[in-house]
């Protein structure tokens, strides 16, 4: 069956986005993503290194890669433009990961601020998808200004805490006809399966891979939870019962009226 | 309502007494603990805590590699002038001293930019003495416009600049913002600084506020480790970065743990803080504020340097020089103190990567 996410026109294979921050060497990046087999990539513009090549962190990406540059490091809309801008114009290609965080202690996403951002660069064509805070209104604000995807958090970011926001994501992903990528706080691979069995497009994971003993092979246990959620989700699975039923205490003196009827 | 009405409040306490009161129950209760207040601090800097560094250290490591991964950013310091109208009595620049006073033209800016640019790394940070005479935020200036063009991240270590200074130097391409109030205990600093402007001690304490107003993106402070008594002298530090972060939640805030090294006169630090001091600073500190930068520069020994790594350090010094034009020939100069880890830029590097980490040297990039 053919599964593809569709993100502003490019179709992707697979639903486990990665992000490079936190690892111990470029090397050991590169083969955790190829372990992941993760094709959307996330690279903060701050930290390529253009200069010189053996620090420049693209070099490592495989080459049929999806480059999401983010904005990490942007206090407000104006600095995440420039960033985004930039990064285009350093040859990073057109997508772009709104990241604008005005809070160091929580490092909770800024929602206006990453409103205004997408409405200037979507209108200079960047195929913009927010990391923001899950709630429906700013979501739809996102949406309306032309967004390609909407990336809400399941926890605050780098706490490995898991899919602490479910409630609110279960409401994005019914009303936004945008994909759902839960970015940030998923520290497990069960709760990356949570997330895409709950409906969401994809999900990003960073620092669980990255601070894990052995990365490629939580990588690996990553891909497999992503795709045994979407699996799953797309089976349809059966409602959840609080009680067993084996029979129906109540109503069962119904069936001797109808057997009697018959 | 400045930081400064916040100390005058926090300096009613007698910490001597207060670091001797606390038990070891207060000790694990504040280690348990996933988010802090000042009294678990206080806790974790008192003696009876020094029995569990080892556990202080497991946590510092986990949530160190929570926040900032496998990686550690490094700079270099490079120094622009040493003239200086202050009487510091604990440092090499002493405007008291006859030492060779000079400032690099900007010719010899440029050399030194691009000697250090090709160690690979990319933030620097520029250093005076404070002389407005010599070294006045227009000669700043200068110097940020030829350093742009081989770095990506500019910070300034000088004297306490006015809001609008700051954001002159800002709107010129400098993003960071050193300043260490060298000793918290007020009584401490009129004796160390017995001339020159920086006798006020409220100016110099308030300048990250200015520059916070002036809208920098990153302020590192600290205490001059040796002046004072540590254990209150960190305390105090560490409500300074934590009213900085309240009060500035969108500035990248970080502290930095320098201890004295001997300089060019006869001064001695009063209070010497030992290895084992160092660390229990940097573990509280850690626990505290679990997303601030944590600084270690080389006044400390490579190979102590290199076992805080693990502990809740994120940001480091390498191939530094103290002196001025000391990226390009230093051999005629005096620095402002002896440099203790002179690996080169390359060594530091290779070291940090076989501990498994990343030495990253870009961690920001020029918006301007």
């Amino acid at each position: 069956m053919e599964d593809k996410l569709n993100i502003g026109g490019r179709q992707v294979d697979s639903r486990l986005f990665m992000g490079t921050g936190k690892f111990a060497d470029y090397r050991l990046m590169s083969e955790v993503i190829k372990a992941s087999k993760a094709q959307v990539v996330t690279v903060a513009l701050r930290r390529v290194d253009f200069g010189a090549p053996e620090e420049n962190m693209l070099s490592y990406l495989p080459p049929d890669t999806i480059l999401m540059p983010n904005t990490s490091g942007a206090r407000n809309a104006a600095e995440a433009i420039r960033i985004a801008r930039i990064a285009r114009e350093a040859g990073c290609g057109n997508w772009v990961k709104i990241e604008v965080v005005s809070d160091q202690k929580y490092l909770l996403p800024d929602n206006f601020e990453t409103i205004k951002a997408i409405e200037v660069l979507v209108k200079e064509g960047f195929v913009v998808l927010p990391y923001m805070s899950p709630d429906l209104m700013a979501a739809k604000r996102m949406a309306e200004a032309g967004a390609a995807a909407i990336m809400p958090l399941g926890a605050p970011i780098g706490t490995n805490r898991g899919l602490k926001t479910r409630e609110l994501v279960q409401i994005l992903i019914s009303e936004i006809d945008l994909p759902i990528i839960v970015d940030a706080g998923i520290g497990r691979p069960s709760e990356a399966a949570e997330a895409m069995e709950l409906g969401a497009a994809a999900v990003l994971v960073n620092t669980a891979i990255a601070t894990a003993d052995n990365p490629v092979l939580m990588a690996e246990a990553f891909a497999q939870a992503v795709e045994a959620g979407r699996k799953a989700f797309l089976s349809g699975p059966g409602s959840t019962q609080r009680f067993a039923q084996a029979s129906s205490p109540l109503t069962g003196f119904l069936r001797n009226e109808e057997s009697a009827s018959t | 309502m400045t930081f400064y009405d916040e100390l005058v409040r926090l300096r009613n306490t007698d910490y001597a007494a207060e670091f001797e009161r606390v038990t070891p129950s207060q000790v694990s209760s504040a280690l348990a603990k996933t988010e802090l207040q000042p009294q678990d601090f206080l806790a974790l800097l008192s003696p009876k805590a020094s029995s569990l560094l080892e556990e202080m250290a497991q946590a510092a490591h986990r949530l160190t590699l929570q926040h900032f991964g496998r990686t550690i950013v490094l700079y270099t310091p490079l120094y622009l002038s040493n003239y200086c109208i202050n009487h510091c009595v604990y440092c090499g620049f002493n405007s008291a001293n006859p030492i060779l006073r000079r400032k690099l033209t900007l010719p010899e800016v440029e050399l030194e930019a691009k000697a250090i640019s090709q160690t690979g790394l990319q933030h620097v940070l520029i250093l005076t003495g404070e002389s407005r005479q010599h070294s006045p935020v227009s000669y700043i200036k200068e110097c940020v416009a030829v350093l742009r063009k081989y770095f990506s991240s500019i910070s300034i270590e000088i004297y306490p600049l006015s809001t609008e200074e700051y954001a002159e130097l800002i709107a010129a391409g400098v993003d960071g913002l050193t300043i260490y109030q060298e000793v918290y205990d007020e009584k401490t600093y009129s004796r160390l600084h017995p001339g020159g402007p920086k006798r006020d001690y409220r100016f110099r304490l308030e300048a990250p506020e200015r520059a916070g107003q002036a809208r920098i993106r990153a302020i590192n402070i600290g205490a001059l480790l040796g002046l004072g008594q540590w254990r209150s002298e960190i305390f105090l530090a560490g409500m300074h970065l934590a009213y900085l972060q309240e009060t500035f939640p969108e500035i990248e805030s970080s502290i930095s743990l320098p201890r004295m090294r001997p300089q060019f006169g006869d001064y001695r630090p009063e209070f010497p803080v030992s290895d084992r001091d160092l660390v229990q600073s940097i573990l509280a500190l850690r626990l505290f504020m679990p997303r601030a930068g944590i600084t270690i520069s080389t006044r400390e020994r490579a190979e102590l340097r290199d076992n805080l790594i693990q502990l809740g350090v994120t940001k480091m010094s390498a191939g530094s020089s103290t002196a001025i034009g000391g990226h390009t020939n230093a051999k005629d100069s005096i620095g402002q103190f002896e440099i203790s880890d002179k690996r080169p830029v390359d060594e530091v590097r290779q070291t940090i990567a076989n501990l498994g980490y990343k030495p990253v040297l870009k961690d920001w990039h020029d918006l301007n």
